[in-house]
């Protein structure tokens, strides 16, 4: 199994850490990992703002690099999103659609493919709230909805449970959006900015040190709020705590 | 009505200035969203009554003319006078006629937003027939000139200290007193002798049963059954959506609807109406205003399922943060983001917009509307429109060109990282930036994801081969 991963965009040039965390871990985990060099961006951006005919080339360029390998696996929920639901800016060949199919966020890839529970390298000796992002939690179905009662399950928190030293915070409202939404962050950006506010707050209050999240795009956000009103609270992405980040 | 785009951005910055009510807004609709919460848990048949009303919604849709047709047979061997209108101005018109047939000038009204929604009040008031809401929260909105801010608590973003200045306005009370008690007496006063000399009585309605040709209310003020029973004359409007074809069918709603709402198990007053009293008269208003239009698109029509229950907006993050009014609409939150543009797809073109895309709305609509993918739909149908703004639209286009050139685009997040290192904190900040208006921006970093896989896999790679060459 050959494994195309996909950096998006602002991991890429903000929070390289994540990136590499990904592929290191992955390696660990035995897997043939390679990074197309000539990739930029699934399209979201674009077909979230209702622009859908402006992502198509964006979209041919994502299956240019990405239609040789089995697999491509991502470190952001959202992106995989948009690549499994909502990719149709361009026509739908056989190509397109084996991308579609074949592409995993990074959690559900290590949880339902690789079925991989162990970590013995990973020790994370704080206490942590984990933040589902609302693509992961109800797109991609990684883990329990709150609005639907149904039995409770978390696929990060099955991966995280296995690192040494690592406790979990209660958050009051553990899967209210937390404001990013894309373009939303800036086009309604008191709202938004709102948003993130309460959430870094709810997990601070609820003892946590860090908030730990498949979706970087998310703490990017929520990091902006924590600092601008001195929540002293710090983000990591779960790659890095899996692949053996000790803060 | 004006075809300015809400500025709901806007107005909900400004709502949210306020502590206070932002504070209060918030937790009292979240405390909304935990009852009905409650009330799930305790129903291990919740998903399946879910699916059970979805399913009779759409089976009425798709038959609508036949069960219409059945009501209006119904009703009318029951001795309801049944009227039909295209639109808001027609059903206008005709409550104006059954009034004027009447000699009557006065309208006790219990809460109904399809009133609202034909902007009967400004269409009978200059005309000098008078409309006074008896329901607490529509009363309170009406006294302050104001669209209803949710669909069933009307002033929820209202503070009890804003309602005691606006009674001590027109009731003369007190306007330090803001016990929600004292104020509910107050209006309760007002009322009375109102609901006691007005001359026709309005409610709106939840359900039209087709088999029985009956309507049902419900409500938990009471009001309602004291303006349509109270004078000889009522008038009912309903949009046609609010069919359900067998009396049987009700049920699976009533169960549904005030959990949904409030997280009671019912409401507190139920009410069925059949016949006309001895001595009254009963009429009955269909309204399609646009509705039998969303019937045929084919992204759109699932939102005629609507009941009116008001959960999406108690669990939308930005609902709660941004207030009813900042809408601009008689519906709001997120199930007004997606029937608002079907209204007016200019005016309302910033709602669907005004969506993170969370989806949990979705999740706890009771007819299983999907809110949030129609959203999405609607986006792209406004921006196929052009009814987006020329920037964003011209952002995008820039943004779709540059990601699809690899080349380009290593050479514009390059410019990224060096200013972000380099340029001082009042350019990233300035008033051009909403980024970073309420927020600080990522930190700088030295080296890209790429430039490092560069370094770390492809060029050692290479020395590899070499070395071993």
């Amino acid at each position: 199994m050959k494994i195309g991963l996909f950096i998006p965009c602002y991991i890429d040039a903000f929070y390289p850490k994540t990136g590499i965390a990904t592929l290191e871990l992955l390696e660990k985990l035995g897997q043939e990992v390679e990074y197309p060099m000539d990739q930029t961006c699934c399209g979201q951006p674009m077909a979230n703002s209702g622009c859908n005919r402006d992502a198509k080339e964006t979209e041919a360029l994502f299956i240019r690099n990405f239609s040789k390998y089995d697999v491509i696996v991502s470190p952001s929920g959202s992106c995989v999103h948009h690549i499994r639901d909502n990719f149709d800016a361009i026509e739908q060949t056989d190509e397109v659609r084996h991308v579609r199919k074949n592409t995993y966020e990074l959690v559900e890839f290590i949880h339902d493919v690789l079925k991989v529970r162990e970590f013995p390298w990973a020790e994370f000796p704080h206490k942590v709230g984990m933040h589902n992002s609302c693509a992961t939690l109800r797109a991609l179905r990684t883990a329990s909805m709150s609005e639907l009662g149904e039995p409770f399950f978390s696929k990060p928190k099955t991966l995280l449970s296995a690192v040494k030293g690592i406790s979990f915070a209660a958050p009051k409202r553990p899967d209210e959006c937390c404001g990013f939404g894309g373009t939303y962050s800036v086009t309604e950006e008191a709202v938004s900015a709102r948003m993130g506010l309460d959430k870094v707050t709810d997990h601070h209050d609820a003892g946590a040190e860090y908030i730990v999240s498949a979706d970087t795009s998310c703490m990017m956000h929520q990091q902006g709020c924590a600092e601008r009103n001195g929540v002293p609270i710090r983000f990591i992405h779960i790659a890095e705590i899996l692949n053996g980040a000790r803060s | 009505m004006s075809n300015k785009p809400v500025p709901h951005a806007k107005l909900a910055a400004e709502f949210l200035k306020d502590e206070p009510h932002r504070h209060f807004h918030d937790e009292r609709l979240w405390d909304m969203r935990q009852k009905r919460d409650e009330q799930m848990h305790i129903m291990p048949e919740w998903q399946e009554l879910r699916e059970q009303a979805s399913r009779l919604k759409e089976h009425t849709l798709a038959h609508l003319p036949q069960y219409l047709e059945q009501f209006e047979e119904n009703a009318r061997r029951n001795g309801i006078h049944v009227h039909w209108a295209r639109d808001g101005a027609e059903h206008n018109r005709i409550v104006e006629k059954i009034l004027r047939d009447h000699g009557h000038s006065s309208i006790i009204k219990s809460k109904s937003m399809i009133t609202d929604e034909c902007e009967m009040r400004e269409y009978l008031e200059p005309k000098g027939i008078s409309v006074t809401e008896t329901d607490l929260g529509e009363r309170i909105q009406q006294l302050d000139n104001q669209l209803p801010s949710h669909v069933v608590v009307p002033a929820v973003q209202k503070l009890t200290s804003d309602v005691a200045k606006t009674f001590a306005k027109y009731y003369n009370t007190d306007p330090n007193i803001d016990d929600p008690h004292a104020l509910a007496e107050a209006q309760r006063n007002a009322a009375r002798p109102v609901l006691l000399s007005g001359d026709t009585g309005m409610t709106g309605g939840n359900f039209l049963v087709a088999e029985t040709g009956s309507f049902v209310v419900c409500t938990n003020e009471g009001n309602a059954d004291l303006s349509a029973n109270l004078p000889n004359l009522h008038i009912a409007t309903l949009g046609i959506e609010r069919l359900v074809p067998r009396m049987a069918d009700l049920g699976v709603f009533i169960r549904l609807l005030s959990r949904s709402a409030l997280g009671s198990p019912i409401t507190q007053y139920t009410t069925h109406f059949r016949k006309p009293k001895k001595g009254g008269e009963m009429h009955v208003i269909l309204v399609d205003n646009g509705r039998s239009e969303r019937l045929g698109m084919d992204d759109f029509w699932t939102s005629l399922k609507c009941i009116r229950c008001g959960a999406c907006m108690n669990t939308c993050p930005v609902y709660r943060r941004s207030g009813g009014q900042s809408y601009g609409s008689v519906y709001s939150g997120p199930i007004g983001a997606i029937i608002d543009p079907t209204f007016n797809a200019k005016k309302f073109s910033t709602l669907p917009f005004a969506s993170t895309m969370n989806g949990s709305c979705t999740n706890v609509c009771p007819v299983k509307i999907d809110i949030h993918d129609q959203l999405y739909k609607w986006r792209r149908v406004l921006a196929e429109r052009h009814e987006i703004p020329f920037v964003k639209r011209e952002i995008m286009k820039m943004a779709g060109r540059l990601l699809a050139q690899p080349t380009m685009y290593r050479l514009a997040i390059s410019g990224t990282e060096v200013a972000l290192k380099t340029m001082p904190r009042f350019v990233l900040y300035n008033y051009l930036n909403p980024w970073g208006k309420h927020r600080e921006l990522p930190h700088p970093v030295k080296e890209t994801f790429h430039s490092w896989y560069k370094k770390n896999r492809l060029n050692k790679a290479k020395q590899h081969e070499e070395t071993q060459a």
